[in-house]
């Protein structure tokens, strides 16, 4: 037996003796579903989930391929494909949703410290520290460069004063990790540094914002005199951009994955969506011009699938080529969702009360926070700046 | 399924870059045109493509050939397009070979594959009856008489008609027109008795017949595969015709986009580059996610077809969709981004406006394989 088939049947058993029922395909559609993105704070309204974090968390397996003095899995390539596999296999829910795991450990593996990175890394793997993300401001939206939030040396610590805005469920995070300004005199990318503070610090206030879907995932984040230590600054003072802009790498390869429809038959799949408000007829989408649109969209989205793909198989090549996905992957979820709306008729307007089902007022709002998603990260109109110069060469003005 | 090509395939595409970078660079094509040469493909560069075993990539090696399957065969389609290499290696080294290795029988495979591969024999496959692409259209008839067939009908739009030895003909043993059942292949010598071949005028400038068959007698061993099993074994060979040529669209697309970027990086208007304009560069960048994203349709459905995969067919169909549509985007922006330059039969860049707008109807429009994914998708 190869090693890595010794591998896949260890993890196999290990699987089925560790992944609770309700955390899989099968499991009792009355036990409630957490969405779970652990920290300090974290409620669980099935403790299976907890369990199942927790088991994760203790393997390294949210983070398969970090090496294990961090706490990751210390997997190899291949040895991710399996454990991937084995976990599809028995419809394993993802047990942790992180912007550590997405955006900061990467770059900390990358630009942190030995103790930076022995210090934070298994919290985030584990589930223990919540993190949100401070770098857009009230006056710094596409040009990000121009943030103002200041931090001043006052000896052994930072003093830190200004203010953020969108950062995801900052109201529920422990940490953020910030863009601060602490070269006031410098020209505006080289005066910026690459901040931790903990939110619990004095100072440190948040303000949720009410966006149109009427939900409130984004915040604003006051900083009034916080006080953060020196040990929190990753990387060189003043070097904080280059990390900023890594970082934003990771996030947009992660947005991009919004790409990627729910699969067939699912809730949110236009064409069950379609079928269900259109009609079916021999097994196809009743309404021709519907069926049509669609289909055009499946293909792009199949294309699409395929590009990720050939970029993993291409490997290193990503630096070049995430602004595409972000801008593809984002304006893409976006039609989606116009279609499915458009698809469902009346319904798919449908905002509150007894009069329409859970799936056609989900739907609504979930349309509504798609117009985020060509803004955030980075707009599509920045993706296509980055792109027109950056791969394409074109020449600037 | 690995989307990136292997050491050997990525040798054979440069080599074909190479060639057609010197041997048929876009002034080659130009000067077939304006000669109004009857072929309009050159002889002596499909001896040079022979000399290099390119009509063998789909045949096997018993025949002579190398069986190096359709993604390389597609990198040098993909690579000739980029200077609008004409040549017979789509009718012949993709069609014909690949419809008679996987069809043929013994005698016809050693009748027919090794001419192919010595460059004797160049092939053409007559589908078309009608302005729009749909093989179960199919009017034309062979009727049983004895050990013969008669062959009575007409096909329309054949790639290389004009000028093919050999014909792969569908046609109907039995049914109506509408039925994709009753259909079979021959498989005969185009200088047989009451064919009579119309060269067309194409905007393209590429080698195209209509062929009528006029009580055309052909010997029972004509037959090419199983009798009345053609309407699959055409969707077959069509499906790696659609491959191949949407590798074909996606070497144009990129070559009209690259010849487009070098103009907007020297061109100057009010005293800048016009390539410093955004309204030119998001569309720039914009063309290039298409590009992108075609070329991964194509290289998964290459994959797919070298490796048998169920997934083929819709594959097929999405590769021929993106090509289409991203061809059909270029070629537009291409011009407009040139400007009046853009209009001129001097300047290149209209030449594959005009492959674009032909090669998309080849074998089935977007619209026709947005239609076709949809219904092998299940809805």
């Amino acid at each position: 037996m190869s090693n890595l088939d010794k591998f896949r049947q260890e993890t196999r058993e290990w699987l089925d003796k560790n992944c609770p029922p309700s955390m899989r395909t099968g499991a009792d559609p009355k036990i409630p579903v957490d969405e779970v993105w652990g920290g300090r704070n974290a409620e669980y309204k099935n403790p299976e989930s907890k369990i199942w974090l927790d088991r994760m968390g203790e393997k390294g397996w949210t983070m398969p391929t970090v090496p294990k003095e961090y706490g990751g899995g210390g997997l190899t390539k291949e040895e991710v494909k399996v454990l991937n596999e084995e976990l599809f296999g028995i419809g394993a829910k993802q047990p942790l949703l992180s912007f550590g795991i997405w955006m900061l450990a990467p770059v900390l593996l990358e630009y942190g410290s030995e103790e930076q990175k022995k210090e934070h890394i298994p919290k985030i793997i584990k589930g223990e520290i919540r993190w949100c993300q401070g770098y857009s401001e009230p006056g710094s939206g596409s040009d990000l460069a121009s943030l103002a939030t200041k931090a001043e040396d006052i000896g052994e610590k930072f003093l830190v004063n200004g203010q953020k805005v969108w950062t995801s469920y900052a109201d529920k995070a422990d940490w953020i990790f910030a863009l601060v300004r602490t070269g006031p005199k410098e020209p505006k990318h080289d005066g910026i540094s690459f901040l931790l503070i903990d939110m619990a610090t004095k100072g440190v206030s948040t303000k949720p914002i009410t966006l149109i879907s009427g939900k409130s995932p984004f915040c604003e984040t006051f900083f009034d005199n916080v006080e953060v230590p020196k040990e929190n600054l990753i990387g060189e003072l003043n070097a904080g951009w280059t990390i900023a802009k890594k970082l934003l790498q990771h996030e947009r390869a992660f947005i991009s994955n919004f790409g990627l429809a729910a699969g067939m038959g699912s809730k949110r799949d236009v064409v069950s969506i379609a079928k269900k408000h259109l009609g079916e007829e021999n097994g196809k989408i009743k309404n021709n011009f519907y069926r049509s649109e669609i289909s055009s969209h499946k293909i792009k989205e199949h294309a699409f699938g395929l590009t990720l793909k050939r970029a993993g198989d291409e490997g290193g090549k990503a630096s070049a080529t995430a602004s595409m996905f972000k801008l593809y992957g984002t304006e893409h979820n976006k039609k989606r969702h116009e279609l499915m709306v458009a698809a469902s008729g009346i319904n798919g307007v449908a905002w509150d009360g007894d009069e329409f089902d859970d799936d056609d007022k989900n739907l609504t709002r979930a349309w509504l926070r798609t117009k985020g998603n060509s803004i955030e990260g980075g707009t599509s109109e920045v993706q296509l700046n980055v792109i027109s110069k950056r791969v394409l060469g074109l020449p600037s003005q | 399924m690995k989307l990136v090509l292997s050491e050997e395939e990525q040798f054979l595409k440069d080599t074909a870059k190479n060639f057609a970078d010197e041997r048929s660079p876009i002034s080659h094509f130009r000067s077939l045109r304006d000669n109004n040469d009857p072929k309009l493909w050159d002889k002596d560069i499909w001896s040079e493509m022979v000399k290099l075993g390119w009509p063998g990539i789909l045949i096997p090696e018993e025949f002579g050939g190398s069986n190096f399957g359709v993604t390389g065969i597609g990198v040098i389609l993909q690579e000739c397009a980029k200077t609008l290499t004409p040549s017979p290696l789509f009718a012949t080294g993709v069609l014909g070979a690949y419809a008679i290795t996987q069809f043929g029988n013994d005698d016809q495979k050693s009748n027919y594959l090794p001419k192919i591969v010595s460059g004797e024999i160049t092939t053409a496959l007559a589908i078309d009856e009608t302005s729009h692409h749909e093989p179960s259209k199919t009017e034309m008839t062979a009727k049983k008489n004895d050990s013969n067939f008669i062959l009575n009908g007409k096909k329309i739009f054949v790639i290389d008609g004009a000028s093919a030895d050999i014909l792969i003909v569908l046609a109907r043993t039995s049914g109506v027109k509408g039925d994709s059942t009753g259909l079979s292949l021959f498989i005969l010598n185009s200088d047989t008795s009451g064919i009579e071949t119309k060269k067309l005028d194409m905007a393209d400038s590429r080698n195209y017949a209509n062929i009528s068959f006029n009580e055309v007698i052909i010997d029972e061993s004509s037959l090419l595969g199983d009798l009345e099993t053609a309407g699959e074994t055409v969707e077959s060979i069509l499906d790696i015709g659609r491959i191949a040529m949407s590798a074909e669209m996606l070497g144009n697309a990129e070559s009209a986009f690259e010849i487009t970027l070098d103009y907007l990086k020297q061109r100057k208007q009010f005293g800048a580059l016009i390539g410093s304009f955004q309204a030119l560069q998001h569309r720039a960048a914009e063309m290039f996610c298409e590009i992108e994203l075609t070329k991964s349709s194509v290289m998964a459905a290459m994959r797919a077809a070298d490796e048998n995969s169920n997934e083929l067919q819709r594959l097929s169909s999405l590769s021929k969709t993106m090509a289409g549509e991203t061809l059909h985007l270029v070629s537009n922006e291409a011009i407009q981004m040139h400007g009046g330059i853009g209009v001129t039969d001097e300047y290149d860049i209209g030449f594959f406006l005009k492959r674009a707008r032909v090669a998309e109807q080849i074998f089935g429009s977007a619209k026709y394989h947005t239609e076709r994914y949809a219904n092998l998708s299940g809805f």
